[in-house]
């Protein structure tokens, strides 16, 4: 199976409003594709439907050869077999870092305290998290929240990371170090769908850019190429600003 | 274990006032406005004591509220009487607290399929709020142990105890519903999209989260259940009010009611003051992981 | 903050209207300390001049009061305007002894707190078992006694309470009474049992219980046990009657402190008990119905 996500022609609409008008899209294995695109473009949407976070209207998702789109499948399994750290964080402010690193591990996938712990340790442990794990959330600096955010969903040992604007929440200098965790990701073969502002960090990283514009995906291809050689005018244009601000 | 941000002075206001006065004057602004509050209140409160007891109508007043002997005899007994009191609603409380989430989240099961189930919580609500207290224990009190039905309990402390868990579980799930509903949906989202079921997620990430945030009315509703518990007299128990009125109504004096209210008001003052540090405690937890 | 001031307007304004709907009380004059030399008719303090207004409870019971109600009246169960029931009667033989027809004679509802508490009435004066104690007396004023009184004991027949017949026998009973009456400060001074007594407001309540199986046994004075145990419950027995501890307990009339009236009431009974008025009325009301042992002491 070298697919890992396969989306054919999605659509979803919110009322009167659509936001993805007929999306097509295949992850490989180890891939990481960037989708970059305006706010509101439907990047937020597409990485929720597939987490089924969100229902979608049309089409279907194929995510490592199981559609889970249909009405019978398990729809906590599935979740379970993707990550997905959204922009805001969403760290439960009751538990404490390991607190929140085990809660699914323990109840969602059966493991013992014990095991949930040494393992959530050795995670922590891997990105310079260890000495934190007593703390609670509002004791953490937004990027450290943001990398427990990304432990959290990997305890989980998911095949497939849906990271949402990660970054966009933090400040200019906490930027890096979740940077820094997604790269060592994407260096030990993680799959991952990341939508992202940081054009330049998903020139370096990704296999493949995505530009999403309107509900479609309107251009993909090697990052290199599509970040420096867009075909597309609206690509372009897009890109355009992020070069006027020197931030690719 | 507290880590607040820079100094917090026991008096927010005074120190708040403390400190603009030693930004506008320069000085020990703090020390002197303390003084300042102690010695207007004292003046204030001195004030009112004077203008009270030189009144006219005050000794009429004075005899027939605050009697001193007439106090210290009725005391002990209403006293003894009063621990009635405190275990009916302890007992009471310790219900509330589990059957009302019970109902809450009935009324948060989602779907058409669930529509019965949360059709009879809003019933209930609806139903055990709008009748007065005081009508379900006459009901329950009188009326249950007349039906004979074996195995039903006649006992009237019984009956009082289970009107007051009805009529504040209905309340109190109102309290715990706005809790849930106050809790993002983001966090539901961050359980959910880990894999954990919907119960899980309300087990583990919305319901504790929940209940911290309601603490506040939830202990301001059994700060009134505290008081109904003097509703349980009608139906027989002697509890505290009950045994200030069969003193009054021996000595025509209204001072046994006054060493009742005095005892139901000292029942209180824990009570308030622990939501107050439970606020502070909870509160700072509740700012992180909230959606920016 | 606007919606919240208007909220609390509505609230405000809603509560104003509803206490200026109804018209105070009349303004009692307190009464004159001076006794009242003439008990003429005209010559009377009354609250409502020409007629004579008695307060009583409602609903109240036989013997003291029968005849049902007919259609109108404000009384449950019985109306005291009957003039049916050993209460009823003696008041209109009363009322006549003092130059009143039946038509002249008013009855109020009044709360049984009310008949012994300090302060002006609004009645000339209340009937209602109201038994007379120096406690009571200190804050209005007692007639002569126009009955007296013992306090029996009612018990559902089935309970082994139903077979005492010592004072003794009922230490570990669970017994009930109305608050602040006699029946009560009898169990508590002279039954003294091990449990604390039920306290009920009223005597449906107390009846009530009894009925249910909460209390074992209900304390109350002789004929009004008598009626509970044989005409408005099925399946009580009047267990026995309790002797006398100290004074003999009598009922009173009760007046406002001070009012002559008194004076002039007590005469009409002087004469009511001397040509016999009394003891037939309670021959016929009350005596000849009710026989009961004497629980020991």
């Amino acid at each position: 199976m070298t697919e890992a996500l396969r989306l054919e022609g999605v659509h979803k609409s919110f009322g009167r409003l659509q936001v993805l008008r007929g999306i097509d899209l295949v992850l490989d294995v180890h891939e990481v594709v960037c989708l970059i695109g305006a706010s509101g473009s439907g990047k937020s949407t597409l990485l929720r439907c597939v987490n089924l976070l969100e229902s979608i209207d049309a089409g279907r998702i194929i995510v490592s050869g199981h559609e889970v789109t249909n009405a019978r499948v398990d729809v906590n399994a599935v979740r379970r077999s993707i990550g997905i750290v959204f922009q805001a964080f969403n760290l439960f402010p009751h538990m404490t870092v390991l607190g929140n690193v085990t809660l699914a591990p323990r109840r969602a996938l059966g493991l013992s305290k014990d095991r949930a712990e040494a393992e959530g340790l050795e995670l922590l442990a891997r990105f310079g998290l260890a000495d934190k794990r007593d703390e609670y959330p509002d004791r953490l600096s937004g990027g450290q929240q943001q990398r427990v955010a990304i432990v959290r969903a990997l305890a989980m040992r998911p095949s497939l990371m849906l990271l949402d604007e990660v970054t966009s929440a933090l400040d200019p200098e906490l930027v890096a170090e979740v940077l820094g965790v997604i790269r060592e990701l994407a260096e030990g073969g993680m799959t991952m769908l990341i939508a992202t502002h940081e054009m330049a960090f998903a020139r370096d990283i990704a296999h493949r850019v995505c530009f999403l514009d309107a509900g479609v995906i309107l251009e993909q291809g090697p990052a290199d190429r599509m970040l420096t050689n867009p075909r597309e005018e609206r690509t372009q244009r897009f890109l355009q600003r992020f070069i006027e601000a020197g931030r690719l | 274990m507290d880590h607040e941000q820079g100094a917090r002075p026991t008096d927010p206001a005074v120190a708040a006032a403390g400190s603009r006065r030693s930004r506008i004057l320069g000085g020990s602004g703090d020390t002197r406005s303390v003084a300042i509050a102690v010695t207007s209140t004292l003046v204030f409160l001195g004030a009112v004591v004077a203008v009270t007891v030189t009144s006219p109508g005050w000794p009429a007043v004075r005899d027939a509220f605050f009697d001193g002997a007439i106090f210290s005899d009725t005391f002990p007994e209403i006293a003894e009487a009063f621990l009635l009191n405190i275990r009916i609603f302890l007992i009471a409380e310790a219900f509330i607290l589990v059957f009302a989430l019970f109902i809450a989240v009935l009324r948060s099961l989602p779907g058409p399929v669930f529509f019965p189930i949360r059709a009879i919580a809003i019933g209930y609500t609806d139903v055990f709020r709008g009748i007065p207290t005081i009508l379900v224990i006459y009901i329950l009190g009188f009326g249950a142990p007349a039906l004979q039905l074996s195995g039903v309990p006649i006992s009237p402390l019984f009956w009082g105890v289970v009107a007051l868990v009805l009529v504040y579980s209905a309340y109190v799930a109102e309290v715990y519903r706005a809790g849930i509903e106050s809790v993002h949906p983001s966090q539901e989202a961050a359980a959910r999209s880990l894999g954990l079921s919907r119960s899980q997620s309300l087990r583990f990430v919305v319901l504790p989260q929940a209940v911290r945030r309601v603490v506040p009315p939830l202990l301001n509703d059994f700060i009134g259940l505290q008081k109904d518990s003097a509703l349980v007299a009608l139906i027989g128990p002697v509890e505290a009010f009950r045994q200030s009125q069969i003193e009054e109504s021996a000595s025509f004096n209204f001072t046994p009611y006054l060493a009742t209210a005095l005892l139901f008001v000292l029942a209180t003052i824990p009570l308030a003051r622990f939501t107050d540090w439970l606020i502070a405690r909870d509160r700072r937890r509740q700012l992180a992981g909230r959606v920016t | 903050m606007r919606r919240l001031a208007l909220i609390a307007a509505f609230f405000l304004l809603a509560g104003l209207a509803a206490g200026c709907g109804g018209g105070g009380g009349d303004d009692n004059d307190a009464a004159a300390t001076t006794t009242q030399t003439s008990c003429a008719k005209d010559q009377l303090e009354l609250v409502s001049s020409g007629t004579l207004t008695i307060g009583t409870g409602n609903p109240e019971f036989s013997p003291w009061y029968e005849g049902g109600t007919p259609n109108g009246s404000t009384f449950e169960v019985n109306d005291p305007a009957t003039g049916k029931g050993y209460e009823s009667a003696v008041a209109y033989a009363l009322a006549r002894k003092l130059g009143f027809s039946k038509e002249e004679v008013q009855w109020k509802a009044v709360s049984f707190n009310q008949t012994f508490k300090p302060g002006p009435k609004d009645f000339d004066f209340a009937m209602q078992q109201i038994s007379y104690n120096p406690q009571r007396a200190k804050a209005v004023d007692f007639s002569e006694s126009y009955y007296e009184v013992n306090q029996a004991l009612v018990a559902l027949s089935d309970k082994p309470i139903a077979s005492a017949t010592t004072i003794a026998d009922l230490k570990d009973a669970k017994l009930g009474a109305v608050v602040g009456t006699t029946n009560y400060d009898y169990v508590v001074d002279n039954i003294k049992p091990s449990k604390k007594p039920s306290v009920y407001d009223t005597l449906s309540d107390n009846v009530a219980a009894l009925k249910n199986g909460q209390i074992d046994g209900l304390v109350t004075d002789f004929p009004t046990a008598y009626y509970i145990a044989n005409v408005q419950l099925s399946n009580a027995k009047l267990v026995g009657r309790f002797p006398t501890v100290g004074t003999q307990e009598h009922f009173g009339l009760t007046f406002e402190k001070g009012n002559p009236l008194v004076g002039c009431v007590n005469k009409a009974f002087a004469a009511l008990k001397q040509d016999g008025t009394l003891d037939r009325l309670e021959q016929q009301w009350i005596t000849s119905k009710a026989h009961a042992p004497l629980i020991q002491q």
